[in-house]
């Protein structure tokens, strides 16, 4: 086993740990869904911790812009509100679009911000903007979320890829001067086993060929970057997750196929819904970000039918997470994040459609360390821009400070790019009436 | 009885010996039997010219470049980068034949003749000019426009001349293929004419390396001085552009109607161009020929740089200005805004009448270009920021699948190849594209490779199906049926995939695997284990 570490590292799938793990898992694998191994390393992490932190998060990621006023904060009869009415939720005072039923009764477990800004109306910009916390700069990419959490949250146990981005669109998640390792693990609608995991040759041929692999990569590593292997290529990392990935049993997380059909159902038949349930069971297994993306919201014509189709995917799809996390026991640790770039124009113009709007729109957070039931703040009626000075405007990059703050990292510390210049996790500030009391 | 069984066996080895001798050892060699050494064809001002700023660049950063790479990793790079593929076997003992000191002009020039290099690079530049999206259905022929494309660069058509057929040609999709550039734009669902806003965006990422559609909503809110109406008078360019049961023609007089930001109504939106206004003709021809002739005007530099750093980066896997499509409008190498090479090469470019093929020879001949990415001494990420030492990028998934089948292959496979041959590598290139993911129009990101892109070069079908045992098809079985001993299959396996021979250890490592007789495993076997574990290694998947 010895010659092999070089290229799979001490835990690397042929480390004697691994087999251990799986010959005593194995007999108990595929008996029900929930696996036995992610129960294991739930009850292990709890044993372990002496503070109980939130320790996911999931991403529900509206690509294209969703319409505040076809979503959470709608305005009807107002010359803004478009053709949806307002319906009630469990939280007093706050009513959400008809077009999300089923989300509005779980509104008692969500804390909605209604008053975010950005200074960025250009999807590629913006994105960047949401997902990092930054506005884009020419001369380095900052990290996503997910990435801030693999690299400051252990993981261990965990044997497949820590940060998983389903249906990633055209500005996947990015470890940016992280490095790329912290990219997300890009993947599909999640039925089916993931495919070309089946090794091809006995396992002591195997095992001859990454012995082979390993001689090339000294070879290819000789005058070569220090760093090149580890900050560029991350070729030997990438092949020992991948061969770790080939004999866990954690895979079947990526997998919905056992799920009962009754719950799968509560997600709704579409993609975006599998991908939903496919991440409670990847943060279940203990990987640290799932970004789910639903696309589609880009609506600069026939706004109201366009918006009301995602509202419905959505609808189904999240309010059923937020159940099924609670039910598991999972939404303490789980922060569940739902927004997208920037909102719509209050005024439709003349093609029925709404365009760009990052002067005041909407995000749900939920889980983790923030409160339960509450909302700040909601969007002018008669559509005026929310300025920094509005009361309960937040900041984009606020919103990251309190994710963090919320999972116990320091959001204000500095990391030291590759080049030696220091970058805050996060310019922002938490937004205090929204954290839970610790 | 005896005689006729000996002389059978004898005539056999000798078969199968001269068919080792035909595999294995230099191919015959028909095109140079007095090879004529190819001239510098004048570009030794402007390569000089070149080095110079690279090298100003390296001193002053205080940066001790890396040697110049040997041959054979020189000729991987500019096969990679014009064919999409690695040097077969078969032309690596061409090219080993050459006189040492023409060896890489001659081979540029050998691939800049070879139909592969035409398609090639059409591929790579039509993802730029009509996306990487299957487009309208019927009146949109990405095929057609592809191979059109490279027609046109395999007789070095003047690039500006080709650029001024996709702006503004008239005609059928299929007998015209440039109004594709047009066509990929139309909106099948909705007006059933091209969309000029997204011409316009194209125009300027394409042919003007700007992102002007950045404009297209509002106007610029990060202190730049454009507006949303530089955009849409550059999108009215395009307002005559109609589609007709005789293809794309122009509809003279046609307005362009447009509701801005912040705008109480419509307005008509003139059509202007949004810098070098002065080198814009008041008039003559359609809009689109003016528009055209603006583009391509030799003072209206945009245009050259863009192609300049385009062609650069496919042929290195990074460009000189990252992103790509996004250069400064103004400035100099002095200033610092632009980095070393762009200028001469740009004004080499335009000087030499949009000479494509000269441009691809001059990128290939300056010092840059043939850095090594290893050195005695130690190097880092500046090193390669500042071309001190040659990027190591990741191979696109087309240079990847290509290089797998070409690496299986003893013989060049190319537009001579078996039909049936072509038809097997297109449906395996089609579905291994689908897994290991296209870089779509983004295709000089410089992300690392993927825990899926290693789990199907690991254990997918493509790498099974070319190195598993198949003596007709597999360098693998070939190598391991027909070499007289364990080193020369070894070095023939490092030259097929790696494009070089093994250094002592490696030869050592592998010569004691081939004799291992603890795994159970047949000659053919143990081969295809070599070639897995070459096609499976960090070199292979990288540009170095």
């Amino acid at each position: 086993m010895k010659r092999f570490e070089n290229i799979l590292g001490p835990e690397g799938c042929g480390s004697l740990g691994h087999f251990k793990r799986r010959t005593l898992l194995g007999a108990a694998a595929g008996l029900a869904w929930l696996t036995p191994l992610s129960r294991l390393l739930a009850a292990s992490a709890e044993a372990n911790s002496s503070t109980k932190r939130p320790k996911s998060v999931i991403v529900l990621w509206m690509q294209g812009g969703p319409s505040q006023l076809e979503t959470f904060d709608p305005h009807p009869g107002k010359k803004i509100g478009g053709d949806v009415k307002a319906i009630d939720t469990p939280v007093k005072g706050l009513k959400l679009a008809d077009t999300m039923p089923l989300t509005a009764e779980v509104m008692d477990q969500v804390a909605l911000l209604r008053c975010v800004t950005s200074k960025e109306g250009d999807h590629e910009r913006a994105t960047y903007n949401m997902q990092t916390g930054y506005r884009p700069d020419p001369t380095l990419i900052h990290p996503s979320i997910g990435a801030i959490l693999c690299h400051e949250l252990s993981a261990e146990g965990v044997e497949i890829p820590r940060h998983v981005s389903i249906f990633p669109g055209p500005f996947s998640a990015r470890g940016g001067f992280l490095g790329n390792k912290y990219d997300a693990f890009k993947m599909f609608d999640p039925r089916g086993q993931l495919p070309d995991l089946p090794r091809r040759v006995p396992e002591d041929r195997f095992q001859a060929r990454l012995s082979d692999l390993d001689v090339l990569e000294n070879s290819f590593a000789q005058g070569r970057r220090q760093d090149l292997g580890s900050e560029k290529t991350l070729h030997r990392d990438t092949i020992r997750r991948a061969t770790t990935m080939m004999t866990s049993d954690q895979i079947e997380a990526f997998n919905i196929d056992q799920v009962p059909t009754e719950i799968q159902n509560q997600f709704g038949d579409t993609p975006f819904g599998r991908g939903c349930l496919c991440a409670t069971q990847l943060i279940e297994t203990g990987v640290r970000c799932v970004q789910v993306t639903l696309n589609g919201w880009d609506t600069h014509a026939n706004n109201h039918q366009l918006q009301s189709a995602r509202a419905g995917d959505l609808d189904a799809a999240y309010s059923a997470t937020i159940k099924l996390l609670k039910e598991k026991d999972l939404l303490d640790e789980t922060i569940v994040l739902c927004g997208g770039e920037f909102g719509r124009t209050p005024k439709i113009n003349p093609a029925a459609g709404r365009d760009h709007w990052p002067h005041g729109f909407s995000v749900a957070l939920a889980g983790g360390g923030i409160r339960r039931g509450v909302f700040l703040g909601e969007t002018d009626p008669e559509g005026s821009k929310i300025t920094p000075e509005t009361k309960h405007a937040v900041r984009v990059e606020d919103i990251h400070a309190t994710i963090h703050s919320a999972l116990g990292i320091d959001y204000e510390k500095d990391y030291q790019t590759p080049i030696g210049r220091p970058m805050a996790v996060c310019q922002g500030e938490p937004i205090r009436e929204i954290l839970a009391d610790t | 009885m005896w005689l006729k069984n000996i002389a059978f066996i004898a005539l056999a080895t000798l078969l199968l010996a001269s068919l080792a001798n035909w595999l294995l050892l230099p191919p015959k060699v028909n095109a140079i039997d007095r090879p004529t050494i190819v001239v510098s064809d004048g570009i030794d001002t402007a390569r000089l010219a070149i080095n110079e700023q690279f090298q100003k660049v390296w001193q002053d950063n205080d940066l001790k470049p890396a040697p110049k790479a040997d041959d054979l990793t020189i000729a991987r790079r500019i096969s990679l980068g014009l064919t999409g593929t690695i040097p077969s076997l078969e032309e690596i003992r061409l090219l080993e034949n050459r006189p040492a000191e023409d060896r890489i002009a001659w081979w540029v020039n050998h691939l800049l003749e070879d139909r592969r290099f035409g398609d090639y690079m059409a591929e790579r530049l039509s993802r730029a000019y009509v996306g990487t999206e299957n487009g309208p259905f019927l009146v949109f022929r990405k095929r057609r426009f592809v191979t059109w494309l490279s027609d046109q660069l395999m007789a070095n058509r003047p690039y500006d001349e080709l650029t001024r057929d996709l702006i503004a040609e008239t005609g059928l999709w299929t007998d015209h293929p440039g109004v594709n550039f047009i066509t990929a734009t139309i909106d099948q669902d909705g007006t059933k004419e091209p969309d000029v806003a997204r011409l316009a965006g194209r125009l300027t990422r394409a042919f003007l390396a700007t992102r002007i559609d950045c404009v297209q909503c509002h106007d610029d809110n990060l202190g730049g001085d454009l507006k949303q109406s530089d955009f849409h008078e550059l999108a009215s360019f395009f307002r005559e552009a109609q589609n007709s049961f005789v293809g794309i023609r122009d509809d003279k007089g046609k307005p362009y109607n447009f509701k801005y930001l912040y705008g109480d109504e419509e307005v008509t939106v003139p059509a202007q161009v949004p810098f070098n206004q002065d080198l814009l003709k008041e008039s003559g021809g359609t809009l689109r020929q003016r528009l055209a002739d603006w583009v391509t005007h030799p003072e209206n530099k945009p245009f050259a740089r863009a192609i300049v750093n385009r062609v650069w980066a496919v042929m290195t896997g990074r460009p000189l200005v990252q992103p790509v499509d996004n250069i400064p409008l103004d400035g100099s190498f002095e200033e610092g805004t632009y980095p070393a090479g762009l200028e001469p090469l740009t004004d080499d470019f335009i000087a030499h009448g949009y000479d494509l093929k000269r441009m691809i020879r001059l990128i290939a001949s300056t010092e840059a270009f043939q850095r090594d990415s290893r050195a005695d001494h130690e190097l880092t990420a500046e090193h390669e920021a500042t071309w001190a030492s040659y990027p190591v990028t990741r191979l696109r998934p087309e240079q990847v699948i290509g290089s797998i089948n070409q690496a299986s292959s003893l013989h060049t496979l190319n537009a001579d190849s078996h039909v049936l041959t072509k038809l097997v590598t297109f449906g395996e290139t089609n579905d291994f594209l689908k897994r290991y993911g296209d870089a779509g129009e983004d295709e000089f990101n410089m992300d690392g490779g993927t825990i899926p892109q290693r789990l199907l070069m690991m254990n997918g079908n493509l790498v099974k199906e070319r190195t598993k045992n198949n003596f007709i098809r597999n360098s693998a079985t070939r190598v391991a049926s027909l070499s007289p001993n364990d080193q020369v299959a070894v070095e023939t396996a490092f030259l097929c995939v790696l494009t070089r021979r093994p250094t002592e250890a490696e030869l050592e490592h592998f010569v004691g695997r081939l004799k291992n007789k603890d795994i159970k495993a047949n000659r053919s076997q143990d081969l295809e284990d070599v070639f897995w574990a070459l096609m499976n290694c960090t070199e292979f998947a990288w540009n170095h």
